[in-house]
Formats: structure tokens, C-alpha cells, sequence
């Protein structure tokens, strides 16, 4: 039962993906794909804690620690660059 | 199923970062190739964690992810003061 | 008691998963860079937050990890976002047609 629930994130996480993948490739400014990129990061946290769930290991969690702390810390920078305030 | 699930997620990836790698070297516009690179470091850690290494996955994680960004685009921001795009 | 656990951070988990699909479609469909802002942070942040409290019903040794990176998602989040979509306006990307109020640039003296 939570082997289907688990497959159903999945499969909606990754079309969450593709979508968001989809933006990035279309968008017509740069803070398009920035914000694109912020989406993929947090889906790529949810990847990362659903293959925690799968292989049962709880080492797994703290790279989506890691990313949960410097996630922002491009996107400061790069809206930092873009604004010409550096 | 479950064992089905995690080869499709690993497929994605790896053709998603390889698509990121092509637009990240075509791209005429520096910030868009410099997503791009932080894409394919961003998927190259997922994919190293995928196939248990997490250590790797840590490390690619705080350096090429998150140190490689933030370094690029302070100096980019620093080094041309005039022009942007 | 432990298979009603198991059942219950399951459906958590499908329920941030829908949220993270909202996002996508949002970001994908919304006609203008703050509205994608807007769909992009906050359904993200509140889909992952429930696959983060699904993932500590399934393991609940899991969980002071599992709540310390809801609290960066929750802290950081919103903080990249707000960043990121001041320096659009700032820069001056153009919003729809249809936007009707803009406090930012009122409080900044700008035009309406």
C-alpha cells in the first residue's frame, strides 16, 4: 500500500519536474529560469527524501539538509547580479 | 515496482543533465549558461546519490551547487560593472 | 496502530506531491514573472513540508532531520523569493494587463 503511495509521488513529483524543466527552457527572462531553478532544487529535495524512504537509509536526509541551507544562497546572488548591486 | 521506479527516476535525470550540459556550452547569454551548469551540478549530485554515494553527493552538493553559483556570479557581478544581460 | 501511521504519512505524501504539481503547472501556465513567483514559492514550500511530515510519519526515527530541514525550507524559501522578485521589479520586467494594484511602487513614489 505505501509502495503505491510512494510510486504515486513519485510520478507526480517528476511531472512537477518536467514542467518546471519546461519553464526553464521557454522562459523569456533570465529570473524565469531562476525561479524555475528554485522549484527544481525543492523537487530535487523531495527525489532525495523519497529515495531515503525507498533504500530505508537515513544517512540520505542530510544531503537534502545541505540543499535546504544553500538553495538560496545562489538565488540571493544571482538576483543580487541581476540587479547590479554587487 | 518499486525497483522499476527507481531506474526511471535515474533515466530522467541522467537525460535531463545531459540536455543542461548541451545548453550550458550553446548558449550565448553567460547567466542562462551558468544556470545551466548549476542544473547539471544540481542532477550530477541527485545521480550520485542514487547510486549510494552520499558522501560524494554531499560534497558536490556544497561545492558545485550552492559555492560554484554564489562565486560565479559575485565575481560576474564584480568584474563587469557596465553591461548586463 | 502502526499500519493506520503508515497509511496516514502516505496519503501526506501524496497530498505535497499534488501541491508540487500545482506549483509546476503554475509555473508553467501563469501569464506573468510575479505570478510565477508567486505559484512557484509558495506551493513548493507547502508541498514540500508535507512530504517532509509524511516522510516522519513513515519513519518516525527520522524525525528531529526531517523537522530541521522543514525549518531551513521554511526560512529559506520565502526569503529567496522575496529577493528574487524585488529585484524584478526593480529592474522593471513588465506585468500583465490585467494587474490592477501595485504597492511596491506606490510606497516607492513611482508611477502607479
Amino acid at each position: 500500500m505505501v509502495e503505491v503511495l510512494i510510486a504515486i509521488t513519485a510520478l507526480l513529483a517528476g511531472m512537477a519536474f518536467l514542467m518546471a524543466l519546461g519553464r526553464f527552457i521557454k522562459g523569456p527572462s533570465t529570473f524565469d529560469r531562476v525561479i524555475a531553478f528554485d522549484v527544481l532544487t525543492v523537487v530535487s529535495i523531495t527525489f532525495i527524501v523519497l529515495s531515503a524512504l525507498i533504500e530505508e537509509r537515513g544517512i540520505y536526509l542530510d544531503i537534502a539538509l545541505v540543499y535546504a541551507l544553500l538553495s538560496f544562497l545562489g538565488v540571493i546572488a544571482i538576483a543580487r547580479y541581476l540587479e547590479g548591486r554587487f | 515496482m518499486n525497483e522499476l521506479l527507481m531506474p526511471a527516476i535515474t533515466l530522467l535525470f541522467s537525460v535531463v543533465m545531459i540536455g543542461a550540459a548541451f545548453v550550458s556550452i550553446l548558449v550565448k547569454q553567460v547567466s542562462i549558461a551558468m544556470l545551466a551548469a548549476g542544473l547539471v551540478s544540481l542532477l550530477a549530485s541527485v545521480l550520485f546519490l542514487f547510486f549510494a554515494a552520499p558522501d560524494v553527493a554531499m560534497t558536490e552538493a556544497a561545492i558545485g551547487s550552492g559555492l560554484t553559483t554564489f562565486l560565479f556570479f559575485f565575481v560576474l557581478g564584480r568584474v563587469r560593472g557596465d553591461q548586463r544581460d | 496502530m502502526t499500519p493506520f501511521f503508515d497509511f496516514f504519512g502516505g496519503l501526506l505524501l501524496v497530498a505535497g506531491a499534488s501541491f508540487l504539481f500545482l506549483g509546476g503547472l503554475g509555473i508553467l501556465r501563469m501569464p506573468d514573472l510575479f505570478n510565477r513567483i508567486q505559484a512557484g514559492a509558495k506551493t513548493t514550500t507547502l508541498g514540500s513540508i508535507l512530504i517532509l511530515a509524511g516522510a516522519a510519519f513513515l519513519h518516525p526515527e527520522w524525525g528531529f532531520k526531517l523537522l530541521l530541514i522543514g525549518l531551513f525550507l521554511l526560512f529559506t524559501n520565502p526569503l529567496s523569493s522575496q529577493v528574487l522578485a524585488r529585484a524584478a521589479h526593480r529592474v522593471g520586467i513588465e506585468k500583465t494587463s490585467k494587474t490592477t494594484v501595485d504597492m511596491l511602487a506606490k510606497d516607492l513614489g513611482d508611477k502607479p
